[in-house]
């Protein structure tokens, strides 16, 4: 437990030299904050029943959710390894991806304000959609969002780990990466699928990767426990897929650049 | 300048690049799918905005599918000229060697920006192809010599723009050093080029004509495709490309002059 707090202030202040760069990447992403434009702007949205303050919130929690949910592990993974530079960390007592782990908690308490920033001004554009959450909800919400952030975080792991096959994981994760932007929620709410989409995408992890945390955020109505329950069950399956591919991987890999 | 040198400079590019690709072919594969599937995707996206209405900022849904193929395109264009390219304007002067572009006796901007080419792009820009044709069926659009002409104008035009907005970004890597996240914004901000300009609200439509001429890119060869683009508007777009296109030059010649050298 030391070693990871260690490893978090180290983390901490290496990102607080990369402010700008974080700055950016918090400005990147808001992509939701259009899709809320071409909705309210056509009036799209009555017929799913969300209102336009309703919607907005939802977009909104949405960025947040995804500003505190996005993992790169597969790309720091994949340099380390086609460098070599993972050697000496698998020497190490401590398994590598401990040290990738906070590195993304460190990136998101440096991103906060700048999430913070973005939401002021959106709430200055949109006065009439400030709303608070309730403590209950916002504590939930802040769980949900955290095992989101670990789904993706342990599937990007699992395909990072594929690198010790394939040497360049990251085209697996772009793949990856396109279900994940249109099913997640990020640019529609899961409510506004067509039935055909609806009846099997509650078995998939998407909709709780997004959907699921920004509508309990926004205070949208959703099924707490069901969301709840597959989180975890995806955590649980994931978990173990992880440390055997990482055993697997570790026999495998052969050291480049040593 | 001699035309017949350069020409010959950007076949060994392609043979050099083509070959360290092909080193991951598999990489090549996932890439297809990865295309194949966003599209579908951004397809499917349309549709749920689709499903209760007939229309979104005056276009129906056959008619915005013209502005996707033409997006697929322009996205397949750029991952395969620009977005290898500006990565390695990044690593060159990060680590210094923006040096060795700078002593060759070719011009630094021709040498940075085509450089490397990655295939996992052309079909992308295949899969926009056919859906600009499939579209051209479904709208029924008759095909002219002029029509045929006045769209290429357009994409060119498209593509100039475009071409001049990354190399803007990766030339401030001279001063900032990591623009990687900086191109990243772009993308998400060109992300709005997949819909219909007229479907944004007032402000925003502003703001992407001028600012970032992101209407221009994908919504006026669209128009033009489709017949109701009037004739202002197309030279409106030819001389905003040119202006691009010479500021983004003047830009990188400007920007050089602050180049220090990061090894010695």
């Amino acid at each position: 437990m030391r070693k990871i707090f260690t490893l978090l202030k180290v983390q901490y202040s290496n990102m607080l030299e990369y402010r700008v760069e974080i700055a950016l990447w918090a400005v990147s992403g808001i992509i939701p904050f259009f899709m809320l434009n071409i909705w309210t702007n056509n009036n799209l949205n009555e017929e799913i029943n969300i209102n336009n303050t309703m919607l907005s919130r939802y977009f909104l929690s949405a960025f947040f959710v995804r500003q505190f949910s996005v993992v790169w592990v597969v790309f720091s993974f994949e340099e380390d390894a086609l460098l070599g530079k993972l050697s000496p960390y698998i020497i190490q007592p401590l398994n590598p991806f401990f040290r990738y782990f906070t590195q993304h908690i460190a990136e998101q308490i440096t991103r906060f304000p700048f999430a913070l920033i973005i939401a002021i001004f959106f709430f200055l554009f949109n006065p009439e959609s400030i709303w608070f959450p309730n403590l209950i909800f916002l504590f939930l919400s802040f769980i949900s969002t955290f095992l989101s952030f670990l789904i993706q975080f342990l599937i990007q792991s699992v395909i990072a780990c594929l690198c010790f096959w394939t040497e360049k994981a990251s085209s697996i994760e772009r793949l990856f990466f396109i279900p994940t932007l249109f099913l997640s929620g990020l640019l529609a709410p899961v409510a506004s699928f067509p039935n055909y989409v609806k009846s099997w995408i509650y078995f998939t992890p998407f909709p709780y990767l997004i959907d699921f945390p920004a509508n309990l955020l926004s205070g949208n109505k959703t099924n707490i426990s069901e969301g709840f329950i597959m989180q975890i069950f995806w955590i649980l399956l994931l978990f173990p897929l992880f440390t055997k591919l990482w055993h697997e991987g570790t026999k495998k890999y052969t050291a480049m650049g040593s | 300048m001699n035309k017949n040198k350069y020409l010959a400079v950007y076949a060994k590019f392609l043979h050099t690049s083509l070959a360290s690709e092909l080193e991951y072919k598999t990489n090549i594969i996932i890439d297809a799918i990865t295309a194949m599937l966003s599209l579908v995707g951004s397809i499917f996206l349309l549709s749920i905005f689709f499903q209760n209405t007939g229309n979104i900022g005056g276009w129906n849904f056959e008619q915005a599918l013209i502005i996707q193929g033409i997006y697929t395109v322009l996205n397949g264009v750029t991952n395969t000229w620009f977005n290898p390219n500006l990565r390695e304007i990044v690593r060159h002067v990060r680590e210094g060697t923006l040096d060795f572009v700078l002593l060759k006796p070719v011009d630094s901007q021709f040498f940075i920006s085509l450089k490397k080419i990655s295939p996992s792009g052309f079909l992308e820009i295949l899969l926009g192809v056919c859906l600009m044709f499939y579209c051209i069926k479904i709208n029924q659009i008759q095909l002219s010599f002029n029509f045929l002409i006045l769209c290429l104008i357009t994409i060119t035009c498209s593509i100039c723009i475009l071409y001049s907005l990354w190399f803007f970004i990766s030339t401030t890597t001279i001063w900032f050093v990591k623009t990687w996240n900086a191109t990243e914004v772009l993308r998400s901000f060109l992300y709005i080029g997949r819909f219909p300009i007229s479907s944004f609200s007032f402000s925003l439509r502003l703001f992407f004509s001028i600012i970032i001429p992101i209407a221009f890119i994908t919504t006026i060869p669209s128009e033009v495709l489709l017949g109701f683009s009037q004739l202002w508007k197309i030279i409106l777009e030819i001389c905003i490309t040119l202006i691009f296109l010479i500021t983004s030059r003047r830009f990188w010649l400007f920007a050089l002059k602050y180049y220090s050298s990061a090894s010695s």
